[in-house]
């Protein structure tokens, strides 16, 4: 991959990233007001102290130093105080990554696979029983709401039969660590992961089949079979690998959203990740909190998009020469 | 039309389709909104929670109100939120895609570097905090599903742009002296129409299940419940451990059958717009 083609999507995400920036700013430092106002609605609080707070804030100096202000504050990651907790936003938010990115990422590799699978065997028995059930199935999973999805499993297997904890990531008592600990928490993984990785399959399996349905016409593939390939063979080592390209690229930007993949999902198994957080943080509305979680969600889309960039062109030679 | 006609999956598409457009338009016919009074439901002992085999046809919500009723009325905002979103979305897309397209240079690479913006930004976290901030009405709704779902169109409608305007029926209309909104109007349009109704009608599915998803958290008008508005009731009054199954799972089955529906006629409307696709599936 040359250094230029690199730079130039290093430059384009940086860019993105500052409309990212501008528009985070105005949307919540403009177009709500006095954010002193709103940190102390409802509250008596004499004026001098209101006053002395703008100032702190920086909030009588002019818009341009307001926005330097407002950079220098995020780049320390300071977010200000959460209005439901009054703690600083970006502990709050810190102690939520690790279960979002367990069950979102856990999810995304299964859909993935199965997925990719499901689509290579309707793309090679095309409009055979299989084929159709597979395309069939995916797409009324595609085209149902994931939360209710979520509800119906939940019912279903926590309710109905109370297979599974209805929510939560583990059951306070068992805070003994150890392999219980861990038994515990894959118990409570099951029900949300299960409805994430249906929801997200499809996708794939849409995506595999196509591309692989195009290779197929390819002759590279009829001279495999003209040298005596069987037709797994056939498959696995000509076919497959070329249909890839476009699956990879789906997967890459899925990653992307790995933090804001499951907001209304958690929020139906109360997993306590930054999904949640955001249900929570609508109801108050808690400003702060949402602000710091769209900058952070839209920074994991940049940096995934900037590599799915850079994965595919170190893949497909066509694309880093264009 | 004859030729929509002649594909099963179309048919079968727009014959439910029209159905549920049936059921919204006869909302006042079939549903009575007394079934929504939660006074004269106490009035008339109703129960709370009523199986669909105690109070028909679909038992009644944690406030005596009747299921049947919400759905019925949910179709409606369903529906309409979902088609208005969707012309919001494919004007700007189309609007952004053509004059990108068709007018090159530095105003295709700014309108293109905006787009691009619009489709890293996280969709859903965006609708959220505009809907946050923005109020919780159906207009509002409407808006922020538009202003956050175009890019694609417009992605699309350029390229398509792109190709029409290599044609020679373009050069020709240009070297008669005919002027640049002239030929988008004749030459242009007639020719990307096709694609931006498939578009159009693929994108239906995508607003009605975003719509869904804000109203279950909590954006939803609370005054023109939807669908999504019904579920999300539903969850916060624990429809879900009581198993009040008739409460939660019609909503869920309404947004299913519609979005079905839209995706079979769109997939069917791309085929007749792009007849190669027809290898593919």
């Amino acid at each position: 991959m040359t250094a230029r083609y690199a730079g130039r999507k290093l430059i384009g995400s940086l860019l993105t990233l500052a409309f990212v920036l501008v528009f985070n700013f105005f949307l919540f430092r403009v177009a709500l007001g006095d954010p002193v106002a709103n940190l102390f609605r409802g509250r008596n609080v004499p004026q001098a102290r209101l006053d002395q707070m703008r100032t702190e804030f920086g909030l009588d100096r002019s818009l341009p130093e307001q926005f330097l202000l407002y950079l220098r504050e995020t780049a320390q990651l300071n977010f200000g105080l959460s209005y439901q907790t009054r703690q600083p936003v970006w502990e709050e938010i810190t102690g939520k990554i690790w279960p979002t990115v367990l069950l979102v990422g856990l999810s995304a590799v299964l859909s993935a696979a199965i997925g990719i699978a499901g689509g290579i065997v309707a793309a090679w028995r095309r409009r055979s029983r299989a084929d159709y059930s597979i395309t069939s199935s995916t797409m009324v999973f595609y085209s149902m709401p994931d939360f209710w999805l979520g509800m119906l499993l939940l019912v279903g297997f926590a309710v109905a039969l109370p297979w599974f904890p209805v929510g939560g990531m583990s059951d306070i008592t068992s805070t003994s660590g150890g392999f219980d600990a861990v038994l515990d928490q894959a118990h409570h993984l099951f029900l949300p992961c299960l409805t994430l990785t249906l929801a997200y399959l499809g996708e794939y399996a849409i995506v595999m089949r196509s591309s692989l349905l195009e290779v197929m016409g390819e002759d590279y593939l009829l001279v495999a079979r003209a040298k005596g390939l069987r037709d797994v063979q056939v498959r696995n080592r000509h076919a497959v690998p070329n249909a890839l390209l476009p699956v990879v690229t789906l997967a890459a930007i899925n990653l992307g959203f790995v933090l804001s993949g499951a907001i209304a999902v958690e929020t139906v198994f109360s997993w306590p990740g930054l999904g949640k957080a955001t249900t929570d943080a609508i109801r108050g509305p808690d400003l702060p909190m949402l602000q710091a979680l769209f900058l952070l969600f839209s920074v994991a889309v940049i940096v995934f998009n900037l590599l799915a960039d850079l994965l595919y062109a170190a893949l497909d030679p066509r694309v880093r020469d264009a | 039309m004859s030729r929509f006609w002649r594909s099963r999956p179309g048919r079968i598409g727009l014959v439910t389709l029209l159905a549920f457009v049936a059921l919204a338009l006869a909302a006042p016919i079939i549903a009575s909104r007394t079934g929504l009074d939660t006074s004269l439901a106490r009035a008339n002992d109703v129960p709370l929670y009523a199986s669909p085999a105690e109070f028909a046809p679909l038992g009644t919500d944690h406030l005596r109100r009747s299921v049947w009723t919400q759905f019925v009325w949910g179709s409606r905002i369903s529906l309409f939120v979902g088609l208005a979103a969707t012309v919001v979305t494919v004007a700007l897309g189309s609007l952004v895609g053509i004059v990108a397209g068709f007018a090159g240079g530095r105003v295709e690479a700014a309108l293109m570097r905006l787009t691009e913006w619009f489709l890293v930004v996280p969709f859903l976290p965006l609708a959220i905090v505009l809907a946050s901030i923005l109020g919780r009405s159906i207009w509002n709704i409407i808006f922020v599903i538009g202003v956050t779902s175009w890019p694609s169109t417009a992605r699309l409608v350029r390229a398509q742009v792109l190709t029409v305007k290599q044609r020679l029926f373009v050069d020709r209309a240009r070297s008669l002296g005919a002027s640049g909104p002239h030929i988008v109007r004749h030459h242009i349009l007639p020719n990307v129409s096709g694609l931006i109704m498939a578009n159009a009608t693929l994108a239906v599915p995508i607003s009605i299940l975003t719509e869904s998803t804000l109203a279950f958290l909590g954006l939803g008008d609370v005054r023109r419940p939807s669908w999504g508005k019904m579920l999300s009731e539903a969850f916060d009054a624990s429809a879900l451990t009581r198993n009040a199954w008739w409460y939660f799972v019609p909503p869920g089955v309404g947004i299913l059958v519609v979005v079905l529906a839209f995706t079979l006629i769109g997939q069917t409307l791309e085929e007749m717009a792009d007849p190669r696709l027809q290898g593919r599936r």
